[in-house]
């Protein structure tokens, strides 16, 4: 029987368990509501490195050594790393891994490679094609500024519509049908663009992806808003997760008592001025690896709909006028099988 | 067509009335008081340096050397910045401003190197201002010829 069902949705026959997680934090991130759920908390976001760059690939190569140590395995069981983060050329996460012996696939999802990377992980492993794959994914919110915005020091004023990258890697082991928590759906998402041009508000830019594939996750599924106990997307932030609660409703879903965003749990937004809440792939992957998986091995929820957000631009294609195209992807992850 | 503009149309409606604005009143009388308080400074400084006998044109000169000064060192104190935050145009517009945009590229790049680092990467947020500010005073300087 065919696993693909509806249109963008993938229903595991095997699900894959995620077997450990990892998280490491910048400071800020280690101030906020989520701190007693991260591994480790960075004091100084350059942890001893010469530039923001190298600290962010210090991220990566620890939060993967930290997860593969958690579970009890060696680098060798481990069989791919799929792996993104938001620099030119994804150079934190191809230094970040260098050292390591494992095959790569490098992804770039913008804010929503963790899902990427969790669901060709557990694509992988249903498939037989692997026995243990890491899916990581990492941001910093200084090497974001130096690339997207103005260097550091630079004397400005943050729109309140703008959100604030985190400085994180989270690290997630995916292997074959074992203990919960398990990844039993996954929702691919297409990329949406509502012609959205200002970088400073991405969470406008991406909350109609994020929609898109909610819908279309409950009518690929059957499922209904009352099959989760949670729904949270990635970094939407305080203005996307309104605008994505809008759009839902005019197809008549209603999840606003369920639905929460990563960006908006990881900051306390009163005292750490952080504005529209926290945005970047550590953001979705440091929430999820911490708080979110944490939570689960509690049962505190059974069953989550994951969706971390990306807005696919560049500072180049913002110079030169473009929109900004949205994109989400949809990870169902629950503690109970059938 | 037409409905695909339409959505979008109607999506961004939506995204200005979901948006915060930010607070123009507040930020205006902080840019007042906050750029009104650089430029008294300026001024204190150009009349102490006239009490030492210099003429008011050296002392403007000196004022703005002073103040250039302050501004790369609280950029590079990493307070130049808070108050910037705080400030807005208030601290971008004065020339401890124009210091500023200079001095931060030129530490954030300075892992690039001294070429193409600092040197070419220092001139990202004040080239345009010495471009169209030179471009303006040429346009000035012909107008002035011929009043």
């Amino acid at each position: 029987m065919s696993k693909h069902i509806g249109n963008q949705t993938i229903k595991f026959d095997l699900p894959p368990s995620i077997i450990e997680t990892a998280s490491i934090v910048g400071p800020k991130e280690g101030k906020g509501p989520l701190a007693r759920y991260f591994d480790t908390i960075l004091h100084d976001p350059l942890w001893g490195e010469k530039s923001w760059e190298k600290a962010e690939s210090k991220l990566v190569n620890k939060s993967i050594e930290k997860v593969i140590e958690k579970a009890n395995i060696t680098p060798e069981d481990i069989q791919y790393i799929f792996a993104g983060d938001l620099l030119n050329q994804l150079t934190a996460s191809t230094f970040g891994i260098r050292n390591y012996d494992i095959p790569f696939f490098g992804l770039f999802g913008a804010c929503s490679t963790m899902a990427e990377g969790m669901m060709l992980g557990a694509m992988t492993i249903d498939g037989g094609f692997a026995d243990y794959v890491i899916a990581e994914a990492s941001s910093h919110f200084c090497s974001s500024e130096k690339q997207f915005r103005f260097p550091l020091e630079l004397g400005t004023q943050r729109p309140l519509t703008a959100s604030w990258t985190v400085t994180g890697s989270g690290a997630v082991i995916i292997g074959k049908n074992n203990n919960p928590p398990y990844i039993t759906y996954i929702t691919t998402g297409k990329i949406v663009d509502l012609g959205i041009k200002d970088p400073m508000n991405m969470g406008a830019a991406m909350a109609p992806a994020a929609a898109d594939t909610i819908v279309t996750h409950f009518k690929d599924t059957g499922r209904t808003p009352n099959d989760y106990d949670l729904i949270i997307t990635g970094d939407l932030g305080y203005v996307g997760k309104e605008l994505a609660l809008e759009l839902i409703k005019k197809y008549n879903y209603d999840i606003e008592n369920i639905f929460s965003d990563c960006g908006i749990e990881i900051f306390d937004a009163q005292t750490q001025d952080t504005h529209a809440g926290g945005s970047g792939c550590g953001c979705s992957a440091v929430t999820f690896c911490g708080y979110l998986y944490k939570e689960m091995k509690n049962n505190k929820w059974k069953r989550i709909l994951f969706i971390p957000t990306g807005a696919l631009m560049s500072p180049g294609s913002t110079q030169q006028g473009e929109t900004i195209p949205g994109i989400a992807h949809a990870v169902v992850i629950e503690n109970q099988l059938g | 067509m037409d409905k695909i503009q339409n959505m979008k149309n109607e999506y961004q409606q939506m995204v200005k009335k979901t948006s915060p604005n930010s607070n123009l009143l507040r930020d205006s009388v902080r840019a007042f008081w906050v750029g009104g308080t650089i430029c008294a400074i300026g001024q204190l400084i150009t009349n102490i340096v006239k009490s030492f006998g210099y003429s008011k044109d050296e002392a403007s000169m000196i004022a703005t050397i002073i103040l250039v000064f302050l501004g790369i060192l609280l950029t590079g104190l990493d307070i130049y910045d808070s108050i910037g935050k705080y400030a807005g145009a208030g601290t971008i517009v004065p020339i401890t401003g124009f210091a500023n945009s200079m001095v931060s590229p030129a530490i954030e790049y300075k892992k690039e190197g001294y070429v193409f680092g600092v040197g070419a990467r220092m001139f990202l947020i004040a080239g345009p201002v010495i471009v169209y500010g030179t471009i303006t005073s040429v346009i000035v300087g012909i107008i002035h010829y011929f009043i």
